[in-house]
């Protein structure tokens, strides 16, 4: 499991709930390395900034998480981590690789905005 | 109020947490995005003092955090944002929180450079990379290059020499500077080419990176070269963004130091690691630098500088 502040999901059914009963989920699946801890760090962060979206993150090296690394959108993906923003259950944004902050925010403003209470 | 903030948790923040917890100063580390620093990212350190066998950088950081939590070092996630000054004291703004301290550590290393050529950002991740540790196993038989700038350069060819079919190292110019016993070691193994003084121009593919534009540096002949991945090592630039305007840089963002000590141009703000040091960017420079500010803020704060 990973050593991360963040949800930790360990088998493809539990991340197939966790999608399908929440509509706003950021998952991220990597490693305890440099350009994975970033990622998992400034989403620890935004946990209270975006309280209507279930941060969770995922072990790349469980063979559950076959379930990520076979998803079409990250099929040319090269870089760990590997990012995946669900929103009521479907894929709408992924990435490979460390993201800012600021990446982070811009696809969880563009993706998600709706889910924030007025 | 603390006495004072160290941000960061590389080889030099952490020294610093050490020297500053056993001076009974309860240190608050600020650790960053990544604790542990840079040197976790090495999977064989075989030059710091101490260890006569190769260790990995993350267990050497795993120790010195271990080390400073034990005298007393205090730990806080995330990162400093910004800083502000008022009376004898800092406003630290990190995160959510706001921390008031009597002095201030920066001890917040560097990042990796990045190219800044076309098609760079579209195909990091997918085919770029900036660590050949995290991203090698994605290459596996395949042909990569790897843009080459120093030691850790050398090492990155060397470890994916193992896993890529083809490595090609490029560098920009026909010296090279890193120690001889990793160029005696690189030059041993077959499957790794040398390409210099050559610079990547621009990063092509479709989906995923499919080769590169090069460009020879002494007569300007341009070639293509076919390739499946790019390694970029070419070294680092200080992550000093935070602390713009509250202490002197110089034109690269290195901060200044007065000489013989970490002391800043601000009075109680101390530097320490690859922040300032633009020449050795060592784990056993940074960390000497780290005692040192510890020692700099004790010897401030009894008002003995
Ligand atoms: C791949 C690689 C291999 C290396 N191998 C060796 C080697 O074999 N031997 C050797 O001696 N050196 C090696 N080095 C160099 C060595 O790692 C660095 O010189 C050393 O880590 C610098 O230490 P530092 O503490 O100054 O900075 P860093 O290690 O860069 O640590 C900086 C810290 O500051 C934190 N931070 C950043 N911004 C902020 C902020 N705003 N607020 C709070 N915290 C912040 C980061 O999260 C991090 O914890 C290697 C470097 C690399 C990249």
């Amino acid at each position: 499991m990973l050593q991360t502040d963040l949800k930790h999901v360990t088998t493809e059914e539990e991340a197939k709930r966790l999608i399908g009963e929440n509509p706003f989920v950021m998952m991220c699946c990597g490693r305890m390395g440099p350009m994975c801890i970033p990622v998992y760090e400034i989403m620890h962060q935004l946990e209270t900034r975006y309280s209507h979206v279930v941060f969770g993150d995922m072990d790349f090296d469980m063979p559950e998480a076959r379930f990520i690394k076979v998803l079409p959108e990250c099929r040319s993906f090269m870089g760990l981590p590997f990012t995946v923003y669900f929103k009521n259950g479907n894929v709408v944004r992924a990435t490979s690789s460390i993201q800012t902050e600021d990446e982070i925010v811009a696809i969880l403003d563009e993706e998600f905005s709706e889910g924030i209470k007025k | 109020m603390e006495n004072v903030v160290i941000a960061g948790s590389g080889p030099a923040g952490l020294t610093a947490a050490i020297y500053a917890a056993r001076g009974g100063l309860n240190p608050l580390v600020c650790e960053g995005l990544s604790p542990g620093g840079q040197l976790t990212v090495s999977e064989s350190v075989e030059n710091f003092p101490g260890f006569s066998d190769p260790v990995s950088g993350t267990d050497i950081m795993k120790k010195m955090r271990e080390q400073a939590r034990r005298f007393g070092a205090q730990f806080k996630k995330g990162s400093v944002n910004s800083v502000t000054q008022s009376d004898n004291c800092f406003d630290l703004y990190a995160d959510k929180d706001r921390v008031k301290t009597k002095t201030l550590i920066i001890a917040a290393g560097a990042e990796a450079r990045r190219l800044d050529v076309p098609g760079e950002a579209r195909f990091y991740g997918r085919g770029v990379s900036g660590c050949a540790i995290c991203d090698g196993n994605f290459f596996r038989d395949k042909d990569v290059l790897v843009v080459v700038g120093g030691n850790t350069a050398i090492q990155d060819a060397i470890f994916l020499s193992a896993i890529a079919a083809k490595v090609t190292t490029i560098h920009r110019r026909s010296h090279f500077r890193a120690d001889a016993c990793e160029i005696d070691r690189v030059k041993k193994i077959p499957n790794i080419q040398w390409l210099a003084p050559w610079v990547v121009e621009e990063i092509r593919g479709n989906d995923v990176v499919s080769g590169a534009v090069l460009r020879n540096s002494e007569s300007e002949e341009e070639r293509t070269i076919s390739c499946d991945g790019i390694f970029v090592a070419i070294g680092h630039t200080p992550k000093t963004e935070a602390f713009r305007g509250m202490v002197e840089m110089d034109n690269e963002g290195y901060i200044k130091v007065h000489a013989k000590s970490t002391a800043t141009t601000t009075q109680g703000i101390f530097a320490c690691g690859d922040v300032c040091d633009s020449i050795y960017r060592q784990a056993v420079v940074a960390a000497g630098q780290g005692c040192m500010a510890a020692l700099d803020v004790q010897r401030y704060l009894r008002k003995e500088i």
